[in-house]
């Protein structure tokens, strides 16, 4: 079976400064798989690379056997990868039900359609009532997307990502800034909706990556220097020391 | 054909280096506070205005002197009052609200001074032939105007090179996201970026204004052809904005000089169906042609090289 | 009536009731249209009429750039020139060759003038946003509008082109010489292209267009090109400004390079933004304060333009809404029942800044008569003032100077009840 992301050797560098050095991972078909590593690691910007917001400067991306780096971001989203901001990234003038349509629309086949009324496809509305009941805000349906708390955008943002269908979904931090009862709520959610696809996720709580991930990757200076189960990753020696330089500091 | 050509080299480094005054400020303007100042072109006009009517009280050399500076204490009116209130509603807000103003300008130069030239005229002192090549007089004037130009230039470079301010734009030239970290004066710091880009608006005014027409319309008509310069040269970036301007200023220049059309250099266009769009391109001439050769080479870049000439930014 | 926010029960009575309210809308707007000829038949009013259904054509089309899709153009009034040109050509064309095409069909040839040009140069225009795309708009602006007055036998020169719109096939037998059936046509065409327009907004197109305005970078991860969002968009605009464009060359008979040039840009985008983007009506109301101001105020005053611009400025300063976007904002207040709490401050807000406007008109009207050389007097709501009076210019001064000072009180003034009626609507749930 083909892993579901292969990166290749990818490099990249802004202008001498090499931010990402040889980078290799596989992330197999239905794997949880998490991106750890100290600050400034490269981690968002393997993230940008794998996702297209980024071009490598040299070696390649595959998704499902395919090579995608070198292609737009929203051609990679329709082959099925999507992914979710560090930062939240909605449509902030647009009501909550709006942003999760615009995220369906495509994925059902409407395309640029101009000739369609938008409210009458039945197909979109149950779609996004089901993600909007999934991600615990129907009751903020018609409240812009910019009005809502910190935790709802969060939950937003995972709501756009996924409302797609995308078959491998990438999450940067989702619980980034969270307390400790919505993170744990952050965590069941992305584990409902995640089920039976490919996950990729960047976290630096360890409680969430350790209690959600098949396999871990560390990155340190754009170097992935080990990958395997949580457990592996626990024991690793070269992890600890690089954990433990970085508690050094 | 040799005295056209040294005529209209010297004519177009001058348009350039007029072109220059304004692209500059308005390219650091839009690097530091993200405005495009659509009203750059108006504080141009209110330079050679003020110029006219100070000189009219007060003599030429006073005025040259103090219209920029009155035209920069607007600038930084506009900032402190406007765009400074606008800022929260973004980008947008804040470019209309420029085209607002300079639509507003327009309308009270008229109101005042009315909608045709007045007569500014260009100062005693310098209003004798300069020189004479072949038959040409090229007069005193234009060299004073090249020179004030070229000083400007220096000096521009000189704040930036060697000054905290100069050293504060620099920065804000290559990583505009950093101004806002430049700590609690970036509020005074704008406002004084922006009242000296319209200071330097208004001194091109006042030097510009007796060699060319002076009226309520010019800011009109100079405007879009500043923004091609910049869209040109790439935004955001000075020496983008520089060779832009030479460029712009020669090729305008130059354009208007030549008298030749599609039908002077293959013959005359077999006319046999009348007149026609292809008669209309063949028989016109490049002066004629002059006023969208700079909206033709926008088009061009366009396609050539999206980011301007040496932009690096999207957007 | 409370909205679906806060109501859970009977979102199916509420939906018929939100339908009716919909429908009940446009229904009123066709009756007005087809009563108000009635009510005001003199020669002027029908002119003004007519003139008003083009620019809320034009300022709509405007508005599919720059309030759904976030483009500010400064060059829309290319594609509504091109469309007037287009008709003009089509009816002496129709003319000459005896075609049977009958002159209400016209706006349509219209239109596809101005989606025509819009095929031709929006790829290129569309691939980026923002300042940018503000830019080459202007760019393209003057291009068109300079060619044409090179390329004379398209657009013959400053004369422009000329037509009769009688000499065309007739319908119903209209022979629409008189101007109550040119009208009336223009009232068709008004109808169909807003209700085309509102339907755009509410398809997928629609709405991914709101979403490239609001987030072009996210719109790339969920599977839409913005690029090809921002084309398709501007094609739309082009050909409605096309329509408009070709419901003026029938109303005038005429269309030349004033039509493309950088004024008419300038006046679409002020009726579009003073009415307010964020609306599907705000244009329409733009459109209808723009063309009414221009024609009432030529008369009055010679510098009707500034006045313009100051309004333009005000709005842009103090309600970047819009006309639609300060009337929309009392809604929630309204339904909360907190209103009634702001309004006495608005009443005394209301004084020194009408005091304000007052002394402004004043100054302006004082230096205009000054430089102009003329001595009428200033007619203020019906008291004469004399503009070469000391006293004149001492009201003026002091109504600019106390208005201002006063006004900015008391505007703090209503922000602070705004926020304490605010905070209660919040609490009732009508404001999010």
């Amino acid at each position: 079976m083909t892993a579901a992301i292969e990166v290749r050797a990818v490099e990249k560098r802004f202008g001498n400064v090499g931010i990402i050095r040889d980078l290799n991972l596989s992330i197999a078909q239905g794997e949880r798989h998490a991106i750890i590593g100290p600050n400034g690691a490269g981690k968002s910007t393997t993230f940008n690379l794998i996702s297209g917001h980024i071009k490598p400067t040299s070696g390649e991306v595959r998704l499902n056997g395919d090579v995608i780096s070198g292609l737009q971001p929203f051609e990679i989203n329709r082959r099925g990868l999507s992914r979710s901001f560090q930062v939240t990234n909605v449509f902030a003038r647009m009501t909550v039900w709006e942003n999760v349509r615009c995220a369906v629309l495509w994925a059902t086949g409407h395309r640029y359609a101009f000739w369609k009324n938008v409210d009458s496809l039945p197909e979109v509305r149950e779609r996004t009532a089901r993600i909007l009941e999934d991600i615990h805000l129907t009751h903020r349906r018609d409240v812009p997307a910019g009005l809502l708390t910190y935790a709802e955008q969060r939950e937003l943002e995972i709501g756009i990502t996924i409302a797609g269908g995308a078959t491998v979904v990438m999450l940067d931090e989702p619980t980034a800034g969270m307390s400790h009862a919505e993170t744990e709520r952050a965590v069941s959610l992305i584990r409902r909706l995640t089920e039976g696809r490919t996950l990729v996720i960047v976290e630096h709580d360890m409680s969430v990556v350790f209690g959600l991930a098949d396999r871990i990757s560390v990155l340190v200076y754009g170097h992935i220097i080990a990958s395997g189960t949580p457990e592996e990753i626990r024991r690793d020696p070269k992890v600890r020391e690089a954990y433990l330089g970085e508690e050094a500091h | 054909m040799l005295e056209l050509i040294v005529i209209s080299t010297l004519n177009g480094v001058l348009f350039g280096m007029l072109l220059f005054l304004l692209s500059s400020g308005l390219t650091v303007i839009f690097s530091m506070m993200g405005v495009l100042n659509f009203a750059h072109a108006s504080f141009y006009m209110l330079g050679a205005f003020f110029g006219f009517q100070l000189t009219k009280w007060i003599g030429f050399w006073p005025a040259f002197v103090l219209a920029p500076l009155l035209v920069g204490a607007i600038g930084m009116a506009v900032e402190r009052y406007g765009l400074r209130n606008t800022h929260k509603h973004g980008h947008v807000a804040e470019l209309l609200l420029t085209f607002g103003l300079a639509f507003a300008i327009e309308e009270i130069v008229a109101m005042i001074w009315g909608r045709s030239p007045v007569d500014y005229r260009v100062p005693a002192l310098l209003d004798f032939p300069a020189f004479t090549i072949f038959s040409t007089n090229y007069p005193a004037y234009k060299i004073f105007m090249l020179a004030v130009s070229v000083v400007i230039f220096v000096a521009l470079l000189l704040v930036l090179r060697r000054t905290r301010v100069g050293l504060i734009v620099q920065a804000a030239l290559t990583h505009p996201h950093m101004v806002g970290h430049l700590g609690h004066n970036v509020g005074r710091v704008f406002m004084v970026v922006f009242g000296v880009g319209s200071a330097l608006a208004g001194l091109a005014g006042v030097i510009a204004g007796p060699a060319l027409v002076t009226q309520s319309d010019m800011a009109a008509a100079l405007g879009p052809i500043l923004f091609v310069v910049i869209v040109f040269g790439g935004l955001g970036s000075l020496p983008g904005a520089f060779v832009a301007s030479l460029v712009i200023g020669l090729v305008q220049t130059f354009a208007v000089a030549l008298n030749g059309s599609l039908a002077s250099v293959f013959g005359p266009l077999d006319s046999a169906g009348g007149p026609s769009a292809l008669s209309d391109i063949w028989n016109v001439t490049i002066a004629q042609v002059a006023p969208i050769i700079p909206y033709l080479l926008l088009v061009i870049i366009l396609i050539v090289r999206p980011m301007g000439l040496m932009g690096t930014r999207e957007s | 009536m409370t909205t679906a926010t806060t109501s859970v029960s009977g979102p199916a009575a509420n939906a018929a009731g939100e339908n009716l309210r919909f429908y009940g809308v446009w229904l009123a707007g066709m009756v007005v249209l087809i009563v108000l000829p009635l009510v005001f038949s003199s020669g002027g009013s029908l002119t003004s009429f007519s003139l008003i259904g083009i620019a809320i054509v034009f300022a709509l089309s405007y508005n599919i750039l720059l309030g759904q899709t976030g483009l500010l153009s400064f060059g829309h009034a290319v594609h509504y020139g091109l469309g007037g040109f287009t008709a003009c050509h089509v009816m002496n064309a129709i003319v000459s060759h005896g075609w049977p095409i009958p002159l209400p069909f016209i706006p349509l040839f219209g239109g596809l003038g101005g989606l025509g040009f819009a095929i031709l140069v929006g790829w290129l225009m569309t691939k980026r946003a923002g300042t940018v795309f503000a830019m080459i708009s202007l760019g393209i602006g003057e291009l068109v509008a300079s060619s044409s007055l090179i390329l004379r036998s398209v657009f013959g020169g400053e004369a422009g082109i000329t037509t009769d719109r009688t000499a065309l096939p007739r319908m119903f037998g209209w022979t629409f010489g008189p101007q109550i059936q040119v009208y009336y046509l223009i009232a068709f065409w008004l109808v169909v292209s807003a209700i085309a327009m509102y339907a755009l907004t509410r398809t997928p197109l629609g709405r991914i267009s709101n979403a490239v305005r609001d987030n072009p970078e996210r719109v790339q991860f969920i599977g839409y090109d913005p690029h090809v969002v921002r084309y398709l968009a501007y094609c739309f605009a082009g050909f409605f400004a096309g329509i408009a464009g070709g419901l003026a060359a029938i109303s005038f008979e005429i269309a030349n390079s004033a039509y493309l040039g950088a004024i008419q840009s300038g006046l679409v985008l002020f009726a579009t933004f003073i009415g307010g983007t964020a609306y599907f009506f705000g244009p329409i109301l733009g459109a209808i304060l723009v063309t009414y101001l221009q024609l009432g105020l030529t008369s009055v005053t010679s510098v009707w333009q500034l006045y313009f611009g100051i309004i333009f400025i005000g709005i842009v300063m103090f309600s970047p809404g819009g006309i639609a976007g300060l009337v929309m904002m009392h809604r929630p207040l309204l339904r909360a029942g907190t209103l009634w709490t702001v309004i006495p401050s608005y009443l005394v807000a209301i004084v020194p800044t009408v005091a304000l406007g007052c002394g402004v008109i004043l100054v302006i009207e004082t230096i205009a008569r000054h430089s102009g050389g003329e001595a009428n007097a200033i007619n203020l709501f019906g008291i004469a003032f004399n503009p070469k009076s000391p006293a004149t210019w001492i009201a003026a001064a002091v109504l600019v100077a106390g208005g201002s000072v006063i006004a900015r009180l008391t505007w703090r003034r209503v922000g602070e009840a705004w926020d304490r009626a605010a905070t209660v609507a919040r609490d009732r749930g009508y404001l999010a």
